[in-house]
């Protein structure tokens, strides 16, 4: 076991008027998970604490916040690669994720975002049995489908940061699913909803989304892909 | 605040959405749920969702049916079992026509792949039934179906926390609710209600559920009165990892990976030498276990290795990349060139909510409660018997939701919303204030952890009447000491302190259902081995447990299993 120092952002709106930091130490083994250093400062310190979190191994998306100045989910950094280090834990920055409380925000924005770009196939006709799709384009969405709405990727994203109206990252994710999937049938549309500065052509390059992405998908290449797929459509 | 519906669904995960969708174009339907839907623990599935597609190689649904009831060592309920089988098939094309990005075979058609216990021809030879998407198959089917909840605007209060059933002269008429932003109790008024909680495995020490997956719907049931089914039937998966419990997915068996002792062998071979690694889920963790016990853990130590080295690199990426990540991120483990160090692992509850293959709750003497009804793992059909196989739960949940969603819309006809009790909500008011005020005690995590540890040894894969009496003795003690649970935070808004401590009991009052029902059960039949009584007994156990709650204390019974195509016979694999 070893000793790890954290340093908490703090903030409950029903009592506090400014946000503050809170410092704690915890006893934690090294193959443990920063989440299970959190579950103990919540459990046996102060159950004041707040946070979200529910898989505790990267598929539910819920505990996405800033480890040491990095969106990240808490349940996939080890006690190991932070010894001898303090652990700053902060909420989801930017102005799309007002805190709620502690590490808590609100997500209601970033989820508006994810259902703007319909997130859902159209497709026409049902046949029978299931829909032909070969290997090959079933590969093109082979990556976005391991996305888990956590919000690191727009947490993270500099334009998203600063601007509110960025669709961002995540939202982008979500429609490349649909716009790659060769069963939908609404890609114009879907193209031309994404086609606009706030759309697809509001993210610059910057790969903060990339980065951090925790299920490892390449984000920025997948909105290049889009973009290149709007001015395809275009010139045709 | 009151809020009015035809019908609430407690749950958003694949049960819960799925028969929301089915009520939604003829009735006003709401889902709660205390995580946002996406989050569900059905996110969390990996391997697949069983269907006879027969897409790789000749397949049946008989055969399917078949390996369910064997696989549920004969206490499956066959009527429901033939349901499951038959009606799996359009699940999975419903599942592909809303848009589940299954992985493909080269003829375009849905991929499917091996598990545990899937056999061609009864039992002859495994099967390749698991339809898939890659390994994150929960995940891509919770997102569609969420999706598509958004499209058709169904109501979703997310982080609200169902509390208690409300009753009305054993007629269900809604529900109290805790919301988490506000600490508001609010009562919805209803004329259905559906639980689809999901499952409990917070029971246990290690496991690989979600930390949601605390019982609430099956243990508020139990409370208000109604009976829970073969509560001692608990599946431990083989192969979580060693420490973690994170699930590594039977899919990795499926692809051709194989379990090793300290010897490098593969005992399975000698457990089940026809489909060896794919023996169901409560043979193969007895067989680790009995390995370990026997010194032959690696290093002798309490976990064995699962080698998936020669898959290759290329298949492991393409079939197999979650899982080679969570290798990779906890254990720092290259799937490609080193094994993976696992034991079993808490994963799921056959028991539950009694329900009929129409989702309509059971009362003791088999006949339905009007207006409540289950679905998903906190219901038992029961299909999975005592030991379920791999992928029948995906399929379970969009098969039995739908028919659940279904009969409600039937039953609407003649249930009415009126008759809400006035002191509805009250119970809850008091718990509420009980733990709020308290200002000595000890706190809810010191209990739980105690809980845990009693669970994991006594009341795991090997059991005994000397452990289990323990158990329950100490389960006892720790009831008590609940009595006195004391939390940090007093505030309203976000308190997951309190729901900490209240889940807590709900654990506490599943774990005394779950060994009491054990203790009951003098014979091994599936997940639930008796080292005291080894054996299946048929002629005296080939039944289902109940345990009621009442003045008197718990109470046991029995009800009858269906059997219908198959007898039952010894399981051989
Ligand atoms: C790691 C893992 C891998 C798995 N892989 C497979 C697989 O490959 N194939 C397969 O067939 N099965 C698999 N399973 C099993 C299967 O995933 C689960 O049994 C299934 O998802 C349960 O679904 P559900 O809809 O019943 O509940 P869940 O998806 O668990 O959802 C429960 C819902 O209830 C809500 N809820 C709970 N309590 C309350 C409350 N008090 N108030 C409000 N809402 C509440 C939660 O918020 C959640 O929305 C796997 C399980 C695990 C843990
Ligand atoms: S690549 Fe685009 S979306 Fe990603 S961080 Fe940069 S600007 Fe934002
Ligand atoms: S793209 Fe990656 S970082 Fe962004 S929401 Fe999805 S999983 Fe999270
Ligand atoms: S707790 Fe689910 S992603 Fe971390």
């Amino acid at each position: 076991m070893i000793d790890m120092n954290f340093r908490i952002f703090r903030f409950d709106p029903e009592k506090d008027k400014e946000p503050y930091f809170r410092h704690y130490t915890v006893l934690a083994e090294p193959w443990e998970r920063l989440l299970d250093c959190l579950n103990r400062i919540k459990w046996e310190q102060d159950g004041t604490l707040a946070y979200r979190m529910s898989c505790a191994h990267g598929v539910c998306g819920s505990d996405a916040m800033k480890i040491n100045g990095r969106c990240a989910l808490a349940c996939q950094k080890l006690v190991k690669d932070y010894q001898g280090t303090e652990v700053v834990l902060e909420p989801l920055p930017g102005p799309g994720f007002p805190v709620l409380k502690d590490l808590m925000v609100d997500m209601a924005a970033f989820f508006k975002t994810i259902e703007l770009v319909r997130p859902f196939l159209n497709a026409s006709g049902t046949p029978e049995k299931e829909r032909l799709q070969s290997p090959e384009e079933r590969k093109k969405v082979d990556e976005v489908i391991r996305c888990i709405l956590c919000a690191c990727c727009v947490g993270a994203c500099p334009v998203s940061n600063e601007n509110e109206k960025f669709v961002g990252p995540a939202a982008l994710v979500q429609a490349f699913r649909r716009i790659f999937d060769s069963r939908d049938n609404e890609k114009d549309q879907r193209m031309k909803q994404l086609d606009y500065p706030d759309g697809a052509w509001g993210c610059v390059n910057h790969f903060e989304c990339t980065r951090v992405c925790p299920k490892e998908i390449p984000v920025t290449k997948s909105i290049n892909l889009i973009k290149r797929e709007i001015q395809k459509s275009k010139l045709s | 605040m009151i809020f009015e519906h035809d019908v609430v669904i407690v749950g958003s995960g694949l049960a819960g959405l799925r028969a929301a969708l089915e009520i939604a174009p003829v009735a006003d339907v709401a889902v709660i749920s205390k995580v946002f839907p996406t989050r569900s623990h059905s996110g969390a599935a990996q391997g697949g969702i069983g269907a006879a597609l027969g897409n790789e190689e000749p397949d049946s649904w008989e055969w399917h049916m078949y390996d369910t009831v064997k696989g549920g060592d004969y206490l499956t309920d066959q009527d429901a079992a033939e349901v499951l089988a038959t009606d799996a098939i359009r699940a999975v094309y419903e599942l592909e026509h809303l848009g589940v990005p299954f992985s493909r075979t080269a003829e375009g058609r849905i991929a499917q792949r091996a598990f545990g216990g899937h056999t061609s021809n009864f039992g002859e030879a495994a099967v390749k039934r698991a339809c898939y998407a890659a390994d994150r198959t929960g995940r891509v089917i919770l997102d569609t179906l969420y999706a598509e909840a958004l499209k058709r605007g169904i109501k979703v209060y997310s982080e609200f926390n169902l509390m208690d059933l409300v009753l009305n002269g054993g007629a269900v008429k809604g529900v109290a609710v805790y919301e988490l932003a506000t600490g508001e109790i609010h009562l919805f008024k209803t004329r259905a209600v559906l639980l689809a909680t999901g499952g409990f495995g917070k029971v246990y020490k290690v496991t690989s559920n979600c930390f949601a997956n605390t019982g609430d719907g099956v243990y508020l049931a139990y409370r208000a009165g109604i009976p829970l089914e073969d509560m001692e039937f608990v599946q431990f998966h083989p192969t979580g990892i060693y420490g973690l419990g994170v699930l590594i997915s039977e899919a990795a068996r499926g692809e051709g990976g194989v379990l090793r002792n300290r010897e490098g062998r593969r005992f399975m071979e000698e457990y089940a030498p026809t489909i060896k690694d794919l023996a169901p889920r409560d043979m193969v963790s007895r067989a680790i276990m009995t390995e370990i016990r026997q010194g032959r853990g690696i290093d002798g130590r309490d976990f064995v290795n699962l080698d998936l080295t020669h898959i290759g690199k290329d298949r492991l990426a393409e079939k197999l990349s979650d899982i080679s990540s969570f290798a990779r991120i906890y254990l720092g483990v290259d799937t490609a060139t080193e094994p993976i160090p696992v034991s079993p692992t808490c994963h799921y509850m056959m028991g539950g909510i009694p329900t009929d293959v129409d989702g309509r709750v059971l009362d003791e003497r088999n006949a339905p409660v009007p207006g409540l009804y289950a679905a998903g793992e906190c219901a038992c059909v029961s299909i999975h018997g005592a030991n379920r196989l791999g992928c029948n739960s995906l399929v379970d949940l969009v098969v039995f939701g739908r028919r659940a969603g279904k009969m409600i819309v039937r039953d609407l006809e003649h249930l009415e919303r009126k008759e809400f009790p006035e002191t509805a909500g009250t119970d809850v008011v008091r718990q509420i204030e009980t733990l709020k005020t308290r200002t000595k005690g000890e706190r809810a995590a010191a209990i739980r952890g105690a809980m845990q540890q009693v669970m994991t040894d006594h009341c795991s894969v090997f059991r005994t009447e000397r452990g289990l009496q323990d158990a329950l003795a100490e389960l006892e003690i720790l009831k008590e000491r609940y009595q006195s649970v004391c939390i940090d935070y007093r505030s309203d808004s976000f308190n997951t302190d309190l729901l900490d401590a209240i889940e807590l009991e709900y654990l506490l009052g599943l774990a005394e259902t779950m060994v009491r029902s054990a203790l009951a059960r003098k014979e091994s039949r599936g997940a639930h081995y008796r080292e005291d009584y080894p054996e299946r007994d048929d002629d005296r156990w080939l039944k289902h447990t109940l345990i009621r709650r009442t003045d008197r204390g718990p109470e046991i019974s029995y009800k009858p299993v269906t059997i219908t195509r198959f007898q039952p016979k010894p399981r051989t694999y």
